[in-house]
């Protein structure tokens, strides 16, 4: 595993409210759905009808409070990564969504007042192993830095992995 | 230690080979990564949705502890329409191809996972379990630690027998008193959303204790435990007291399975929490939660002018046998208001069988309600009472968020039992108190 620090320079941040809950990422008619296709056309709908036409691969979305609550259903967390979401920030996050970005390799990163700050930032780059944050705010030109608790290292190891299943993989064939 | 903290540290596997772990050896304190042995994992219909597709991924052809696995399917049953039908197919195709324990396999005619899991004597005290289901903290009733997961973490554990956890915080719930003839325990789990709101025990234990749980029954720490993942909880567990040793030793499948001794779990002395809270539950007065949050609470005696189009009386929170003997209460004699149309669904074969022989069934059929057979149904939005553009709902279920039962424009009001009975009679939000007088 190299130990490169791990950056991601968003196009865009999507932001998005307080208790944004699991039904309004991926409504419950969908979860019987078998083609993932029509599972990501519809994700995040009851919000924003239009965003998994618009997202670009790299962006990052940017919530409130509670993100994720409500089920399990990781299918919550699977249109996201399929839409090309680089990382999640949240003011905070529920918990069994937060175990599912970390599963699925996304990482979640918790932010005090990150929608606020967010809503007038371009040029962002996040450094995910550091803590680090630079942006411009976009009414005073000024560049700003941010910082925030960086993942747990036991964490980051399974986000650089690419996902949890991928570190299972190559630990399971160890074993062999 | 705190309930939690003992049953983690009891089954923290040691693993100082394994770099990714951290290794307390002493007590686990809140915030400590273990990986922890898993006695039970419970898989529904997601067994068939993303669990499969994920596993298919790490192109394994075994399954390290199929004994453990529970597989039910509940949500879409019987399925409504061909997409569930499949999603069903390929959920068998996987449990026949890893070999599931055929005693463990349970089919789609049994009821909901969360009601037929700890009734069919598969939780014991002690135990850790899992499931594909955020409701899965409802096993801590029975004095267990008990939390839902995601695909990947159930990937993970039919890959390698084990799972990893980090140690939550501790809330300690100390409970006296009695609840008021009219008010349930679906009203005391609402009254404390509202004081912890959604996201008050994020990756919080809420550890219930106090002389007044003598005064609950398992079904309504059921109830309870259950909404306990709505205030963002990772776990709830229920001290352990003579009301589960006796419903322990009455159940007829835990005395044809062999469990060995049955641990009680109580809180040590030097048990060290983050938050003490008392609640007298003789303060408890009928409440309902607004739509579209489960925290938006109001006593039910204010929302009379609100007028329901469809009352639930089910789901996994609100569907057990207790819970349809005190709707049936209500309804007896009764008529459901010509305006008002009411599903009533036992969580169970077992429980519906049990609703024919007292009667139960038909009181609600008499009085105008619809009997459904044991699902998750309209809780999801899944089939049996979908609501339609603009209309409103009483549910007993543990969700009100937009769009949880039909179409987005239409709006769930969440009560107990009892308000929802009294509520379909009226026609309108009902405080059901008088009905008990
Ligand atoms: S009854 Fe509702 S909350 Fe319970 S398991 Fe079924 S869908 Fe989930």
């Amino acid at each position: 595993m190299s130990n490169d620090d791990y950056i991601i320079k968003p196009k865009h941040a999507w932001i998005f409210g307080d208790h944004v809950n699991t039904d309004l990422i991926v409504p419950s008619e969908y979860l019987t759905e078998n083609d993932p296709d029509i599972i990501v056309k519809h994700a995040f709908e009851g919000i924003n009808p239009d965003f998994s036409k618009k997202v670009d691969n790299g962006d990052i979305i940017v919530a409130g409070r509670n993100f994720g609550c409500g089920s399990s259903r990781e299918e919550a967390v699977f249109v996201i990564k399929e839409l090309g979401i680089s990382a999640v920030i949240a003011e905070s996050f529920a918990r069994i969504y937060f175990r599912n970005l970390i599963n699925q390799g996304i990482p979640a990163i918790t932010l005090k007042n990150a929608t606020q700050i967010f809503g007038n930032m371009t040029k962002i780059t996040i450094n995910i192993s550091d803590g680090i944050i630079n942006c411009i705010d976009l009414n005073t030109r000024k560049r700003t830095t941010l910082k925030f608790k960086p993942l747990p290292e036991f964490i980051m190891k399974i986000i650089e992995a690419g996902g949890a299943l991928n570190l299972i993989k190559t630990k399971v064939k160890e074993k062999i | 230690m705190s309930m939690t903290q003992q049953i983690l540290t009891e089954h923290r596997i040691n693993q100082a080979k394994d770099n990714d772990v951290e290794i307390s050896h002493q007590l686990l304190e809140p915030g400590t990564f273990i990986q922890s042995e898993i006695d039970l994992c419970m898989v529904h219909e997601q067994l068939g949705g993303r669990i499969s597709k994920e596993y298919a991924k790490l192109g394994l052809d075994y399954i390290k502890s199929p004994e453990k696995i529970v597989y039910i399917l509940d949500h879409w049953v019987p399925s409504p329409d061909v997409r569930a039908a499949r999603m069903h197919q390929e959920a068998n195709e996987f449990a026949k191809k890893y070999c599931f324990n055929k005693q463990n396999i349970l089919g789609e005619n049994k009821g909901i996972c969360h009601t037929v899991i700890p009734e069919r004597g598969y939780i014991i005290p002690g135990m850790v379990a899992i499931g594909s289901d955020s409701h899965t903290t409802t096993y801590g009733a029975f004095n267990c630690f008990s939390t839902g997961v995601g695909a990947t973490d159930v990937c993970n554990f039919f890959a390698t027998g084990y799972l990893w956890f980090k140690v939550p915080k501790i809330h300690r719930i100390n409970i006296s008193g009695e609840l008021p003839s009219g008010s349930f325990s679906k009203d005391f789990i609402l009254s404390m959303l509202g004081d912890y709101k959604t996201d008050g025990a994020v990756y919080k234990a809420m550890e219930f204790g106090g002389e007044g749980l003598l005064n609950l029954s398992i079904s309504s720490r059921i109830t309870i435990a259950n909404m306990c993942v709505e205030m963002g909880a990772k776990n709830a567990i229920f001290e352990y007291d003579k009301v589960l040793e006796n419903w322990l030793n009455c159940n007829k499948y835990l005395q044809n399975r062999d469990t060995g001794d049955i641990r009680a779990v109580l809180p040590k002395k030097d048990a060290n929490y983050e938050l003490e809270k008392d609640y007298n539950l003789g303060y408890v007065q009928p409440m309902i939660a607004c739509p579209h949050s489960p925290d938006n609470i109001k006593p039910a005696a204010e929302l009379s002018e609100i007028e329901i189009d469809q009352g639930f009386i089910g789901s996994c929170t609100n569907g057990s046998l207790d819970d349809l003997r005190i709707a049936a209460k209500i309804l007896k004699g009764k008529q459901v208001h010509s305006n008002t149309r009411c599903i009533v669904i036992p969580a169970s074969s077992d429980i519906y069988l049990n609703a024919v022989y007292e009667g139960l069934i038909e009181i609600f059929l008499e009085s105008g309600c619809t009997v459904g057979p044991p699902t998750c149904g309209p809780c999801i939005g899944g089939h049996m009472g979908v609501l339609g553009d603009d209309e409103i709902a009483i549910s007993t279920s543990n969700r009100n968020f937009q769009g949880r039962m039909g179409a987005k424009t239409s709006k769930i009001y969440l009560a107990s039992p009892a308000s929802v009975a009294a509520s379909v009679i009226e026609g309108r939000i009902t405080d059901p108190s008088h009905y008990f007088d």
